[in-house]
C-alpha cells in the first residue's frame, strides 16, 4: 500500500510517498536521510515530540517550558499531557534537568533555566 | 549622556546574534537594550520545537535556541540593559531610554535595530460584533499559556493560519481546549507546511480557506462567532455565514514590524516589507545604523534571522572602525512571481558573495528563480515549490558582481 504524506522534521516540507507492500519499506521523495526515517516511522509507528509547561511551585507565577526528551507514540501524547500537568518542580531548575522519569520511552526535561 | 560605540535595541535572537558578531568582529563595547528582565525576546515563549535545524544541525525549542546565544552573550561580558525600553533614537545616533533608574541617553556610533515584530489587532482588522473578553491575538494568548500558566479559553476558534495560529491550535489543544476551527482568508495557508500536519492534522481541527469571521458575539464573554466564505475579493459572501459557539477567538492575523522608532527617526519605511530599506550590510538609509531580523522583514525561521544579524552585527563592528563598505549602490527588484527582494540595494563592490532573500506572490509548483542584471544572468535556482509563507534564499556568487549593470532583477518562471 503506497501512503502520501508530508514530512515535518523540517520546514521544507518534502512530499514523500512510502511503501509499504515493498520490503524494506520503501521512502522515495525525502531531500534527505532525516526524511526517509520519517516517512518509514510515520506509517509504521508515528511517534511526536511533546513540549508544555510545568508550574515552579516556589516561585510566583513561573513556570518553565519542558519538552519530552525523545519522540513519544503519538496515541500517547495525551497521557503524556497528563503526566507533564499533574507535576511542579521547584527552582533551581537547568536545561536538560529531568522533570518526569521514563514516560512511554522518553524523560520530560526541562528547556529553559529558572533560577 | 554616557556613550557606546553599538547600541542594539532589542535583545531576541536578532540582538543577541548581532551583538555576538559585532564583538567577535573586534567591536568591545557593544550593549544590548531589552525591555523584557531577561534576553530571548519573543523565544522565551515560544516552547515548541523546530529551531535551529539549518543553524545548528539540532532541533531545539524557542527557549533553549535563546538560552545558546544567551550565554555567549553572557560569556563575552556584553553589557545588557534590562527591563529597558528605548523610546527614540536620533539621526545622529543618540539613543534615549527608561527604565527603574530613570532616563538613559546614550551617543552611539553605531545602532542595530532588532526589535522584533508586533501583532496586528482585531481593531485593524475591523471585525463587526461586541467586545467581549476571549478575543485575544494569538501571541498574547501564547504568552498568557506558556509564561503564566493560564488557560485562556475552553472552545476556541483561530482566524489566521500562519504559524502562530497553527501553534496555538496545537497548543490549546494540548491543554485541553477544543478548537473549533482555524480560519483563512485566503485561499492557502500561510504557515509552514509541517505545521499544518502536525498542529492541525494531528489534532482533526478543520481549517477552512477563503474564509473569515464575521462577527463576534457575548456581552461579557464571546459566545459564538460567525464566520463566512469571501469571494476572489476577499469580501464576505452573506449567504454563507454559519455561527460557530465558542469562547475564546485567537487572531494570527499578520505581524507587524515594530518600526516606530524608526520612523520618527527619519528613517523611510517600505510598505511591501514594513521595514526600512537597506544593502547587503543591513545598513539603513541613515549612515550606522543597521537593523535585523522581524523588525526588518517577517521571518520563518529563526535561523536566518541569526544568519541576518550576523551580517549587521559585523558590518557595525567595521563601520564603527570606518572600514565598512557603501559605495554605489545597484537595487534589486522583483520581477515576476516575487513579492519582494531583500535588501532592496547591492554595494556594487561588496565582499564576498551576496545572499538575496524573497517571497513569492503567491503558492507556486516548480520553479526556476533567475537573478539577472541587464541582459546578464547572475545566477538561478530551481525550487520543487515555493509559497508566500516560506523565504527563500538565493546567493549571488561574489564573482557575478562584475556583470551587474544598473539593476538586479530576481524573477521566476513555472517549469
Amino acid at each position: 500500500m503506497k501512503k502520501e504524506l508530508i514530512c515535518i522534521i523540517c520546514p521544507r516540507g518534502c512530499t514523500l510517498t512510502v511503501d509499504t507492500d515493498k520490503q524494506p519499506v520503501e521512502v522515495i521523495g525525502n531531500a534527505c536521510s532525516k526524511g526517509e526515517v520519517y516517512g518509514r516511522d510515520e506509517v509504521m509507528n508515528p511517534t511526536r515530540t511533546v513540549t508544555s509547561i510545568v508550574r515552579v511551585a516556589n516561585r510566583e507565577d513561573t513556570m518553565v517550558s519542558v519538552k519530552t526528551s525523545c519522540p513519544v507514540p503519538k496515541d500517547k501524547i495525551f497521557n503524556t499531557m497528563e503526566a507533564i500537568r499533574n507535576v511542579s518542580v521547584n527552582a533551581p531548575v537547568r536545561i536538560g534537568d529531568v522533570i518526569i522519569h521514563d514516560i512511554f520511552g522518553a524523560d520530560v526535561i526541562a528547556t529553559k533555566d529558572v533560577l | 549622556m554616557i556613550e557606546h560605540d553599538i547600541v542594539i535595541i532589542g535583545g531576541g535572537p536578532a540582538g543577541m546574534a548581532a551583538a555576538i558578531a559585532a564583538y567577535d568582529s573586534g567591536a568591545r563595547d557593544v550593549v544590548i537594550l531589552d525591555r523584557e528582565p531577561e534576553l530571548g525576546g519573543i523565544l522565551r515563549q515560544c516552547i515548541h520545537n523546530g529551531f535551529g535545524l539549518h543553524k545548528l544541525g539540532r532541533e531545539l525549542t524557542g527557549p533553549e535556541y535563546a538560552a545558546i546565544y544567551r550565554d555567549q552573550v553572557l560569556e563575552r561580558g556584553i553589557k545588557v540593559y534590562y527591563e529597558t525600553m528605548v523610546t527614540s533614537f536620533t539621526p545622529n545616533k543618540v539613543v534615549t531610554a527608561q527604565n527603574r533608574e530613570g532616563i538613559l541617553k546614550i551617543q552611539s556610533k553605531a545602532i542595530i535595530l532588532a526589535m522584533g515584530c508586533r501583532e496586528r489587532s482585531r481593531g485593524a482588522l475591523n471585525i463587526s460584533g461586541t467586545r467581549p473578553a476571549g478575543v485575544y491575538s494569538a501571541g498574547t494568548a501564547q504568552k498568557l499559556v506558556n509564561c503564566e500558566g493560564y488557560a485562556v479559553g475552553k472552545k476556541v476558534v483561530i482566524l489566521g493560519s500562519g504559524d502562530i495560529g497553527l501553534i496555538m491550535a496545537r497548543r490549546m489543544s494540548l491543554e485541553g481546549a477544543k478548537v473549533e476551527a482555524v480560519c483563512e482568508i485566503m485561499p492557502y495557508s500561510g504557515g509552514l507546511t509541517r505545521n499544518i500536519v502536525q498542529c492541525l492534522e494531528d489534532f482533526n481541527i478543520p481549517l477552512y480557506l477563503d474564509t473569515t469571521v464575521a462577527e463576534i458575539h457575548g456581552k461579557d464573554r464571546v459566545e459564538g462567532v460567525t464566520i463566512a466564505k469571501v469571494d476572489e475579493n476577499r469580501r464576505i459572501i452573506d449567504e454563507t455565514r454559519r455561527y460557530i459557539e465558542c469562547d475564546t477567538l485567537l487572531l494570527s492575523v499578520g505581524l507587524i514590524p515594530e518600526n516606530e522608532l524608526t520612523s520618527s527617526a527619519g528613517i523611510s519605511i517600505n510598505p511591501i516589507t514594513n521595514g526600512a530599506f537597506v544593502d547587503e550590510n543591513r545598513q539603513t538609509e541613515t549612515e550606522g545604523v543597521f537593523a535585523c531580523g522581524n523588525v526588518l522583514q517577517v521571518h520563518d525561521l529563526v535561523d536566518y534571522v541569526s544568519d541576518e544579524a550576523e551580517i549587521a552585527g559585523k558590518s557595525a563592528a567595521a563601520y564603527v572602525k570606518g572600514e565598512l563598505n557603501a559605495s554605489a549602490t545597484i537595487p534589486t527588484v522583483a520581477g515576476n512571481g516575487v513579492r519582494y527582494v531583500l535588501p532592496q540595494r547591492v554595494n556594487k563592490d561588496a565582499e564576498g558573495d551576496v545572499s538575496l532573500f524573497l517571497r513569492v506572490t503567491k503558492p507556486f509548483g516548480k520553479v526556476r528563480f533567475t537573478v539577472k542584471s541587464g541582459v546578464n544572468v547572475l545566477a538561478t535556482a530551481v525550487r520543487l515549490k515555493a509559497a508566500p509563507g516560506e523565504m527563500e534564499k538565493l546567493v549571488l556568487k561574489h564573482e557575478k558582481l562584475t556583470l551587474v549593470s544598473d539593476a538586479i532583477t530576481v524573477e521566476l518562471e513555472e517549469i
